[in-house]
């Protein structure tokens, strides 16, 4: 029988965190009770026993049971469902952007650009948008049951728009890193921001671009999308979105939330097992040397556009599979989603959850989903029933995000589960006087060579 | 040029041209208007340790800098082991052969210290993405030889067992020092460039350092090119040194030929015959 770890600030963690855990899931989230002891019991022995390989795997493993059965200890369209959805298809969102931000360091406010490209491969592929498609306009499709087989349209399964979706976004991603790759800190922010906005005006006004007019590829484009096929639907939107549907089983229903979040848990063990998969790989290693020290990291071997590049693409990848998912499960691709915000939402994710770190990314996103889609919508409600008063609280949900990253940044800069880098980066201070200090002094010697 | 004609006359040209592991001829590097490196010419021989020395700001540093590709040479030309490597990426010159440390040490600091000479062996390692993520055979193979020779480098450079899983930052000055070799020679380099290596030491682990380079040079035949303020060290250990002053070299030979060149002592010293004259001239230059 291994002993616990009885260290104090292990017990003193505990004695907070669970009961925290419990409340907030419970009482504010709506799960059911018995779920969230559970869940607190768990996550006890886990901070109790961290020290043990094989406890953890088995809390691990019932962690994941646990979240398995969650949906059916649940009405099938709960509000809590509801949520819990969305904070998986974020959390997808949340460890994507995690690789370029956390692990090589890139600043990317311009993540909105991969949901966008996302939803909008699943907007052509998973719709009636292409309404001329295929022989005499019968449309296309595969692995597809009725009704979308029949529909007019290109009307592909998940599991292939999602591939798709993911080659589009890590080629898109390699396309806006290339020009960020002279450039660091800030310079980067502000181009990837640039990038971000780009994509959004494209896809409002996509209406206006017609694939007949694209040159030497027009007419093979006409051919497969239809005649008068166009880039976007502009303002208008596309929808809606083919249900999430696999072979043998019937298609997803908007009632019933207990497929999609299975669904959504098998994306969010995807992205996790790549996120822990290549924490400790070669290419890691490089991303956390490239973070540290650019010139130091190049000197070692590290070939930096190529080593940049893949955190782009990888990032991107991820964040053009859940856009496909949101898209399905939104029913809709609308240019109103791709704002400068969404971008700034992801980032506080991943800045409040702890920088680098999965588990913090993932309690990042489950606290912002919670505080934008439940705790605005009641906060927002709520007086107007008691005072009887025409106040719009959504419009404070940027100060609420604000507020709270400024009291993160004061009580606890390194996010709420810190990577153990970088919670030694910034509690003791050190890594900043030792590479960006120095690095500082060094910039204007330093040729960036890309 | 005349004195480096002199001292080239006088003593010994560097042996065996042919048989040289870097050359680079009449390297140049202007930054605007500053001339930092000027036409300089030199030669290591193979399984030698030479060493550049010069007053601040002579231009050693940039130099290195080209040598490695941080910085493009604007005229000139390096070999390296038979290659023209002029202008490479600092990533492949470092494949070809070329490792190096820093005047100021940069380490990864959050980064243990295996993880550190993990990612000195990146040329070296072939895991590719799918391959990392998958985690093939091939690839835990691989990453339990990386880790291996990274301790077995740790070792060699003489950083004790309990140090090798502490984050780098947490590491003495020198055993900081000490790791960046060892996360220079893990790639098996060729040539290895040493930048300052005993500043901020003391006299005893200055010899020992010297000892180590020769044991170096002589374990794995490695090429040593040093840059150096602590004569003692320089006269010590170097077989061919080379002098530099404002970017240009002054003089060149054995330790013995340079003790006694006579710009070389003016460079260091200033001009006893022309300090009346040309005061104002040698302050703006110190």
């Amino acid at each position: 029988m291994p002993r616990p770890k009885t260290d104090q600030k292990t017990l003193l963690t505990a004695a907070i965190a669970v009961p925290l855990i419990v409340i907030f899931t419970s009482q504010l989230l709506d799960m059911s009770m018995g779920m969230a002891l559970i869940l607190g019991v768990l996550i006890l022995l886990r901070l109790l026993f961290a020290d043990n390989r094989a406890i953890t795997i088995g809390i691990m493993v019932a962690l994941l049971v646990w979240a398995v059965y969650l949906p059916l200890a649940h009405e099938e369209n709960s509000e809590f469902l509801g949520i819990a959805v969305l904070i998986l298809a974020y959390s997808v969102m949340a460890l994507g952007l995690n690789i370029i931000v956390g692990y090589a360091g890139l600043l990317d406010l311009g993540y909105v650009a991969f949901f966008a490209l996302g939803a909008l491969t699943a907007g052509w592929f998973m719709s009636g948008f292409y309404a001329e498609a295929g022989k005499g306009g019968n449309g296309i499709s595969a692995l597809v049951s009725d009704p979308a087989a029949s529909l007019p349209g290109i009307h592909l399964n998940f599991v292939l728009v999602a591939i798709l979706a993911i080659i589009i976004c890590a080629v898109a991603g390699m396309i806006i890193g290339l020009p960020t790759l002279r450039l660091r800190g800030d310079y980067i922010a502000i181009v990837t921001l640039a990038f971000g906005e780009i994509i959004g005006r494209i896809v409002i006004n996509g209406d206006e671009l017609h694939y007949k007019d694209v040159p030497l590829l027009g007419g093979p484009l006409e051919d497969l999308f239809g005649t008068g096929a166009n880039f976007s639907a502009g303002r208008q939107g596309i929808t809606p979105i083919d249900k999430i549907d696999f072979p043998g089983i019937e298609p997803f229903k908007s009632l019933d939330l207990r497929p999609w979040f299975w669904t959504a848990l098998v994306l969010v063990l995807i992205v996790l097992f790549v996120n822990y998969r290549l924490r400790d790989s070669r290419l890691g290693r490089a991303w956390i040397a490239l973070r540290e020290d650019e010139v130091a990291a190049a000197s070692m071997g590290v070939p930096l556009v190529k080593t940049k590049l893949l955190a782009y693409a990888t990032g991107a990848a991820f964040g053009g599979m859940a856009g496909v998912f949101l898209a399905s499960l939104l029913n809709t691709v609308n240019a109103d989603q791709f704002q400068f915000f969404f971008s700034i939402f992801i980032l506080a994710m991943v800045i409040l959850g702890g920088l680098g770190s999965i588990e913090g990314v993932l309690v990042g996103a489950a606290t912002l989903v919670y505080l934008n889609f439940k705790f605005i919508p009641d906060v927002n409600a709520k007086p107007r029933e008691w005072f009887n008063l025409d106040l719009d609280m959504s419009e404070l949900s940027s100060a609420i995000y604000g507020f709270l990253l400024v009291m993160m940044m004061i009580l606890r800069p390194e996010g709420l589960i810190p990577e153990r880098r970088r919670k030694l980066e910034l509690t003791e201070g050190v890594g900043v006087g030792a590479t960006t200090g120095v690095g500082a002094a060094e910039s204007d010697v330093y040729e960036a060579r890309a | 040029m005349s004195a480096v004609d002199e001292t080239r006359q006088a003593g010994s040209p560097p042996e065996g041209a042919q048989d040289a592991i870097l050359s680079t001829s009449g390297v140049t590097k202007v930054f605007g208007g500053l001339v930092a490196v000027e036409d300089v010419s030199f030669v290591i021989p193979r399984s030698r340790i030479v060493s550049i020395i010069g007053p601040n700001g002579a231009g050693k540093t940039t130099f290195f800098n080209m040598l490695t590709g941080l910085y493009k040479p604007t005229f000139g030309r390096i070999d390296f082991d038979g290659r023209d490597i002029t202008g490479r990426r600092p990533d492949r010159i470092m494949a070809l052969g070329v490792a190096r440390t820093f005047q100021n040490i940069r380490l990864f600091a959050t980064m243990s210290a295996v993880e550190n000479v993990m990612v000195g062996q990146h040329a070296r390692m072939k895991a590719g993405l799918f391959g990392s993520i998958l985690r093939t055979p091939r690839v835990r193979k691989e990453e339990e030889r990386v880790t291996a020779k990274a301790r077995e480098e740790l070792t060699y450079v003489g950083l004790s067992e309990d140090v090798h899983d502490q984050m780098s930052v947490n590491l003495s000055y020198g055993d900081q020092r000490r790791l960046e070799i060892a996360r220079a020679l893990s790639s098996d380099p060729k040539l290895l460039l040493l930048d300052e290596p005993t500043a901020g030491m003391n006299p005893q682990e200055s010899k020992a350092l010297t000892d180590f380079m020769r044991k170096l040079r002589d374990e794995r035949g490695v090429s040593i090119l040093l840059i150096e303020h602590d004569m003692q060290v320089v006269m010590e250990v170097s077989e061919h040194i080379t002098v530099l002053d404002h970017g240009t070299k002054i003089a060149e030979g054995s330790p013995q030929e340079v003790r006694q060149n006579r710009r070389v002592i003016e460079a260091y010293l200033g001009k006893q015959a022309e300090r009346d004259h040309a005061g104002r001239d040698q302050a703006e230059r110190g």
